[in-house]
C-alpha cells in the first residue's frame, strides 16, 4: 500500500512531462509566464475579488460577528442616507484633504527648492526635513497628542511666550482640525524627497537658456521649473489625497474622533462601525462607499488635472 | 566681430548686476533653511527632553528644555510596564516574514511581467496597475470577515500569508521596472548556455537587482513595524500584540504618565531613525521610488 503512492506520483510526473514536452514553444512560454504570475493572480482572487463580493453580499445583511448574519435587504442603505455621524465624517474627512494636501504639497514643493540649493552641509539639512516623516505612526501620535496639550504643550508655550491666548487645540472642535494639519504638514519629507528627484532631473541647459533670454528667478520657476515638475507634482497630489482620506492612527490615538466628532475621520468611522458597534454589514457598505469615493477622486483628478500634465517624454 | 563682443559684455554685465541679489539670496535661503530645520527638529528634542523628566516635572509651567534630574529609568519602567520584548519578538517575526515574501514573490511574478511574453499577460498587468492605488483601508471590513471564516483572527496568519501572493502591487510594479533596465543580452547568454526560464530569474535577475530589493526589503520592514491598522484589527490576545499595538494600549492604560508614554515613542522610535542613517541611500531611493506609502 505505502510504495503505490510514490509510484503513482512518479507515473503522473511522467504523463505530465510527456505531455508538457508535446506542446509547442509558444505554449510553453504561456505556461511558464503564468507560472511567474500565479502568486498575483491567487493573491487577487483570494485577498481582493472574493473578500470585496463577500462583502457586497453583507451589505444587505446584519451580521454582528456572533450570531449568523440575517437578511435586511436595503436596510443599511437607508441607514447610510440618514446617518448624521456618516455626513459629518465625510465633512471632517473632505475638509481635512482640501487643506492638508494643498498645504502639504506647496510647503514640500519650498523645502524642495530649499535642499537643492548647493551649500555645504546640505546633506545634513536634507537629512532633518527627512526625519519626520519616518517616525512610526503611534510614537507619532503620542508625541504630537503632547506638543499639543493645553496646559503644558511646547506650541502653546510658544504662542503664550509671544502674548497669544492657551488655544484648546485638541478640546476645541473650531482648532482640532488645524491642529492635524500641522502635524501632517510636519511629516511632509517623502513627497519633499520625490520633489527633490525631480528638480536635480531637470536638464541645466533649460535653466541657461532662460538666464540668457532674461528670464529672472521667478520666471525660471513659473516657466521652467513648474511645467517640467508638473508629472511629479501630479504624482504627489494622488498620493496626498490617497493618504489623506485614510488618516486613521492620529485620530484615534490623539482625539478618539473627538471633540464633538470633529476629527471622526472616515476611516475612523468604519473601524468603529465594524469593530467597536460590531455592524458589519453597515460596515461593508461604508467601506463600498470609501472605495466608490476614492475611485472617483482619482477620476476627476485624472480627468481634469491629469491632463494638464506636460510630459517631456510621452508615452515613455 | 563686434556683434559677438558685444553679446558677451552683455552676459558680463548682467552677471555682476545679478551678484548683489546673488548674495542676498543665499542669505535669505540659508536663513530659511535654518529657520525649517529648527522647526523640524524642536519636536524630536521635545520628546527627548520629555522623556527623561520625572512625573512632576512634567507637568511645570514653563516648560524647561533640560531635564533636572535626569530620569533615564523612565525607559525602564516604560518598557517593563508592558511585555515589550515580547511585542518586540512579535514584530520582528510579521516583519521579517513579509520582508521575505515580499522580497521574493514580488520579483518572481515581476520577472513573469517584465521578460516573458504570453497572451494575457497585459490583462493581468493591467489588473496590477489599478490595484496600484487600491488603499489597504478599503479592504480592511472585506478582509477581515474572510480571515475570520478561515479562524485566523488572533494569529499572525492575516499579517504574515497575504504577502506571498504577489507581495503587492507596488512591489511587483517597481521590480519590473528595475528587470526592464537589465539588459536582455545577459539573459540571452544564459539562455544559451542551458539556463531555464526560473535560472535566469534565481542566478541573473535576482543578483543584478540587489539595490531594488534591499530598498522594498526596507521599506516592507518600516511598513510592518509602523502598521497599526492591521495588527489592532487581527490581534486580540495581549501575547500576540506588535510594538505599534502594545504602544498604542501602553497609552490608553497609562493616561497621564507622559513621561513613560514618551519614552516608550522614542524608544519605538530609535530603531526606525537607526535603520535610516544605515541605509540613507535605500532609504531616498525607496522613497523617489514608492513615494512613501502608508
Amino acid at each position: 500500500m505505502t510504495s503505490k503512492a510514490p509510484a503513482a506520483a512518479g507515473l503522473s510526473e511522467f504523463w505530465l512531462t510527456r505531455q508538457y514536452n508535446r506542446l509547442s514553444l509558444k505554449r510553453r512560454r504561456t505556461i511558464i509566464g503564468y507560472v511567474f504570475i500565479l502568486p498575483f493572480i491567487l493573491g487577487f482572487l483570494l485577498w481582493f475579488l472574493v473578500p470585496a463580493l463577500v462583502a457586497a453580499g453583507l451589505t444587505l445583511h446584519k451580521w454582528n460577528l456572533i450570531s449568523p448574519p440575517r437578511f435586511v435587504g436595503a436596510f443599511n442603505f437607508n441607514r447610510m442616507l440618514s446617518d448624521p455621524l456618516l455626513a459629518q465624517s465625510l465633512k471632517v474627512t473632505v475638509v481635512f484633504s482640501a487643506i492638508s494636501v494643498p498645504l502639504g504639497l506647496v510647503f514640500a514643493f519650498f523645502l524642495a527648492n530649499l535642499i537643492n540649493t548647493k551649500i555645504r552641509g546640505i546633506a545634513v539639512f536634507r537629512t532633518i526635513y527627512f526625519l519626520p516623516s519616518i517616525v512610526p505612526a503611534v510614537a507619532n501620535a503620542i508625541l504630537w497628542a503632547w506638543l499639543f496639550n493645553t496646559e503644558f504643550g511646547l506650541i502653546n508655550f510658544i504662542i503664550r511666550a509671544f502674548g497669544g491666548p492657551k488655544i484648546g487645540w485638541l478640546q476645541d472642535p473650531s482648532w482640532v482640525m488645524l491642529a492635524f494639519v500641522i502635524l501632517t504638514v510636519w511629516g511632509v519629507g517623502g513627497s519633499m524627497i520625490i520633489f527633490l528627484a525631480g528638480l536635480q532631473g531637470i536638464p541645466q541647459i533649460f535653466y541657461e537658456a532662460a538666464e540668457i533670454d532674461g528670464a529672472g528667478r521667478w520666471q525660471r520657476l513659473w516657466h521652467v521649473t513648474l511645467p517640467m515638475m508638473s508629472p511629479i507634482i501630479f504624482f504627489n497630489l494622488v498620493i496626498g489625497f490617497i493618504n489623506s482620506f485614510q488618516i486613521f492612527v492620529s485620530a484615534l490615538l490623539i482625539t478618539n474622533g473627538g471633540p464633538q466628532h470633529a476629527t471622526l475621520f472616515l476611516v475612523l468611522y468604519v473601524y468603529r462601525t465594524a469593530f467597536q458597534s460590531q455592524k458589519m454589514g453597515y460596515a461593508a457598505v461604508l467601506s463600498w462607499l470609501l472605495f466608490a469615493i476614492l475611485m472617483l477622486l482619482s477620476f476627476i483628478v485624472f480627468r481634469y488635472i491629469g491632463s494638464r500634465v506636460y510630459y517631456e517624454n510621452p508615452g515613455d | 566681430m563686434g556683434f559677438k563682443e558685444q553679446s558677451v559684455q552683455f552676459i558680463d554685465s548682467k552677471r555682476v548686476a545679478n551678484s548683489r541679489g546673488d548674495v542676498l539670496w543665499r542669505w535669505l535661503t540659508l536663513f530659511l533653511l535654518v529657520f525649517f530645520a529648527v522647526v523640524m527638529v524642536t519636536p524630536f528634542i521635545w520628546l527627548l527632553s520629555s522623556s527623561l523628566k520625572t512625573q512632576i516635572d512634567i507637568f511645570q509651567y514653563p516648560p524647561q528644555l533640560f531635564p533636572d534630574p535626569v530620569v533615564p529609568e523612565n525607559y525602564i519602567y516604560a518598557l517593563t510596564y508592558k511585555p515589550f520584548g515580547i511585542y518586540f519578538r512579535n514584530t520582528v517575526f510579521v516583519a521579517g516574514m513579509n520582508v521575505i515574501a515580499v522580497v521574493f514573490t514580488s520579483s518572481f511574478c515581476a520577472y513573469g511581467f517584465a521578460r516573458m511574453r504570453f497572451p494575457g499577460r497585459d490583462f493581468w498587468f493591467g489588473i496590477v496597475m489599478a490595484t496600484l492605488f487600491l488603499p489597504y483601508a478599503v479592504l480592511l471590513v472585506p478582509s477581515f470577515i474572510i480571515f475570520s471564516r478561515l479562524g485566523w483572527i488572533d494569529t499572525f496568519l492575516p499579517l504574515v500569508v497575504p504577502p506571498f501572493f504577489g507581495g503587492g502591487a507596488f512591489n511587483i510594479f517597481l521590480m519590473r521596472q528595475f528587470f526592464r533596465t537589465i539588459p536582455e543580452e545577459i539573459a540571452d547568454a544564459a539562455r544559451i548556455d542551458g539556463c531555464s526560464e526560473f535560472g535566469v530569474y534565481w542566478r541573473i535577475m535576482l543578483p543584478l537587482s540587489k539595490p531594488a530589493l534591499i530598498t522594498i526589503g526596507i521599506f516592507t520592514f518600516l511598513f510592518a513595524w509602523n502598521d497599526l491598522i492591521g495588527p489592532i484589527t487581527y490581534l486580540r490576545s495581549p501575547d500576540n500584540f506588535t510594538i505599534a499595538v502594545g504602544l498604542a494600549s501602553f497609552r490608553s492604560q497609562t493616561d497621564i504618565h507622559w513621561d513613560l508614554q514618551l519614552a516608550a515613542s522614542t524608544a519605538v522610535t530609535l530603531p526606525v531613525i537607526l535603520l535610516f542613517f544605515v541605509a540613507q541611500r535605500y532609504f531616498i531611493q525607496g522613497v523617489v521610488m514608492t513615494g512613501l506609502k502608508g
